[in-house]
């Protein structure tokens, strides 16, 4: 389509074409530049799935969701432009505040100790001499079990009177809190719940570690290095480009949670009342204003600042590992 | 129990060739130190992982008891009460659920990985002006929160009369999909060019370069994508719960959610049946993760190296 190379031969000398300028084709390879109008073509070809879903799906939806954000639309009567006032809103909205309090926190809980917790059991995998393999399986397998499955499982295992979390906790002489019921804690439950699937990200992590050149660490061994300076000095860096980006990839998502919660604290009106708000996730209230009292346009200006949220904290977070990460030959 | 562990971990020792010893500690002799070591290693594994799977264990041991005694915690069941997978069975229409998962989530994982290969092969293989940025467009959508086209989308599929069905839940596979293009892009370029030149000399079309070599080619990370697309297909809530209405067309995660409303909390409190229901929910995508483990751990891996 943007081919430099004007001098493609019209379509109907198609098999001609082809093996007359094969031979320059050759020394240019993978590296080459564009190859006439032909190639060009059959591009675009291959990547009109990607640009026609890209259209409809994607840009096409956000310029609308960005329209929408200014209106008042119901589904049943036509948008009504509305100017800011949606945004407006959104400052002076009780539990739009309350939803974002709630995801900040969880997301602050969550991502950290997430971390820390699979990069040790990353550690530890490492460490083995056998059987790598079978543990590994044995780790990633919560990550299979659908969200609803995991709401349903630990609504139960955290059951304040009966669950098995706060039976556990009495043999060591603690009486467990109310995880479902008590306002304050029902987000460390959701957190603790969280970390039962850090398997996925530990598997990342045990991949980046055996990344990391033996002989690096023999070098430091010979110089004297101690475990602790080994990993901190030799291991931490070569994989600080994986911590980062497990960093980004969990923020995002830990900002966007909803299935788990809920399944556990909202959809029937029993349920929703029974928690109040303290389980009410930014996605939860977006997807409540959306579709249960249709206010898609309140919706839309909450999908945006949700999107300018997550802009500015991953900017920041790349600020910061331009200082910090090492990659290697770049 | 400490000790014991340690020992048997430390008896199998000798035929594993091990790092170099490391510098004798006072009071304790080289051998001690490493079993100890090796001891405590082996012990926080068996530790961590005993506390991963044993909600799992946990689960199935619920489901199999008696009202009364869903929440005594006790490890066998007793009485034993099979009978609650009928009663599930009886209140839920789970087969019909099951069966609209497995459609709904063949037909998206073949899409995205048709479209996601033939846009991945694109990339890889043709040169052209605006590749790069073009490239870098598809890996920000990535970012995007799902949220900002949520709205819109829903009234694409309301205009076009779809929006109660379960085309909503697989169409937009058809186009390709962000991460499994980078995958499968990756993929492509390991393989040596020349063998596409070489064909294109014989007189090979492009669309034959890539169905007869590309794809063959591509086969175990073409399987990364089906396996990850069937897992996320089967797991969704959120698209069934904004486009499905009638439960005849619920997938298994939406009928689910339906079931812990009706009998769990807010409910009739009838836990052994929400149990029971989620042992079937999770109970294919063990399966699937034990007959595509190697994919699943390799696909995994292959995101953080992308990243670093």
């Amino acid at each position: 389509m943007t081919a430099p190379a004007a001098s493609g031969p019209p379509p109907t000398s198609v098999p001609v074409a082809t093996s007359a300028r094969a031979g320059s084709r050759r020394a240019r390879g993978w590296g080459g530049a564009g190859r006439g109008q032909r190639e060009g073509r059959w591009a675009l070809a291959f990547l009109s799935p990607w640009v026609i879903g890209f259209v409809v799906f994607t840009a096409g939806p956000m310029v609308a969701s960005l329209v929408l954000s200014f209106t008042d639309y119901d589904l049943v009567n036509s948008p009504r432009l509305v100017g800011t006032q949606n945004y407006r809103d959104l400052v002076s909205d009780p539990r739009l505040l309350t939803s974002m309090r709630n995801t900040v926190i969880y997301t602050v809980l969550h991502v950290p100790l997430a971390m820390l917790l699979a990069l040790g059991l990353a550690l530890v995998l490492n460490r083995l001499a056998r059987g790598q393999g079978f543990f590994r399986t044995l780790v990633y397998l919560p990550v299979m079990t659908p969200p609803v499955a995991i709401g349903a499982m630990f609504l139960l295992l955290l059951n304040g009177r009966s669950g098995l979390v706060n039976e556990v906790l009495s043999w060591v002489g603690i009486t467990g809190p109310a995880w479902t019921t008590d306002p304050a804690w029902i987000k460390p439950g959701l957190v603790l719940m969280s970390l039962w699937t850090i398997g996925g990200t530990a598997v990342i992590y045990l991949a980046a570690l055996k990344d990391v050149p033996v002989q690096l660490h023999e070098a430091a061994t010979l110089d004297g290095a101690n475990a602790w300076q080994r990993f901190r000095n030799v291991t931490l860096p070569m994989i600080s480009g994986t911590i980062y980006f497990t960093l980004i990839v969990n923020t995002i998502a830990s900002l966007q949670t909803f299935s788990e919660v809920y399944t556990m604290y909202f959809g029937n009106a029993a349920t929703a009342s029974s928690s109040g708000d303290a389980a009410l996730m930014y996605a939860v209230y977006l997807f409540q204003q959306a579709f249960q009292f249709l206010h898609m346009g309140y919706a839309s200006a909450m999908a945006w600042l949700l999107f300018l949220i997550i802009l500015l904290i991953t900017v920041v977070q790349v600020r910061v590992a331009r200082r910090r990460v090492y990659y290697e030959g770049g | 129990m400490a000790t014991s562990v340690g020992g048997s971990a430390g008896a199998t020792a000798p035929a594993v060739p091990v790092h170099r010893n490391p510098p004798s500690r006072p009071g304790m002799s080289q051998r001690q130190h490493q079993l100890l070591t090796r001891g405590l290693w082996s012990l926080s594994i068996l530790g961590a992982c005993l506390l991963l799977l044993y909600p799992f264990v946990w689960l199935v041991s619920a489901s199999l008891k008696p009202r009364s005694q869903v929440f005594d915690n006790s490890l066998v069941p007793n009485p034993f009460a099979p009978e609650n997978y009928v009663t599930v069975w009886k209140a839920a229409p789970l087969v019909t659920w099951m069966v609209n998962s497995v459609v709904v989530g063949l037909v998206a994982a073949i899409a995205v990985t048709v479209s996601s290969a033939v846009v991945a092969f694109g990339f890889a293989y043709f040169r052209f002006r605006w590749r790069g940025p073009m490239f870098a467009l598809v890996l920000g959508t990535m970012m995007l929160p799902g949220a900002v086209t949520m709205v819109p989308t829903y009234l694409i599929w309301d205009r076009l009369g779809l929006a109660s069905t379960q085309v909503p839940l697989w169409a937009g596979n058809l186009f390709g999909s962000a991460f499994y293009i980078f995958l499968l892009r990756q993929f492509f370029l390991t393989l040596p060019r020349d063998l596409f030149e070489a064909a294109l000399i014989d007189g090979a079309s492009y669309p034959r370069l890539f169905r007869s070599i590309a794809l063959p080619l591509a086969k175990p990370a073409l399987v990364i994508v089906f396996v990850f697309e069937l897992r996320a297909s089967w797991t969704d809530l959120v698209k069934p719960l904004i486009y499905l209405r009638d439960p005849a067309l619920y997938t298994i995660p939406r009928g689910l959610k339906a079931v812990i409303d009706q009998f769990g909390k807010g409910g009739e409190s009838q836990w052994e049946i929400v149990l029971a229901a989620s042992v079937l929910t999770t109970l294919p995508m063990i399966v699937l993760f034990f007959l595509g483990q190697r994919h699943f751990v390799e696909g995994i891996a292959t995101t953080g190296r992308g990243g670093a």
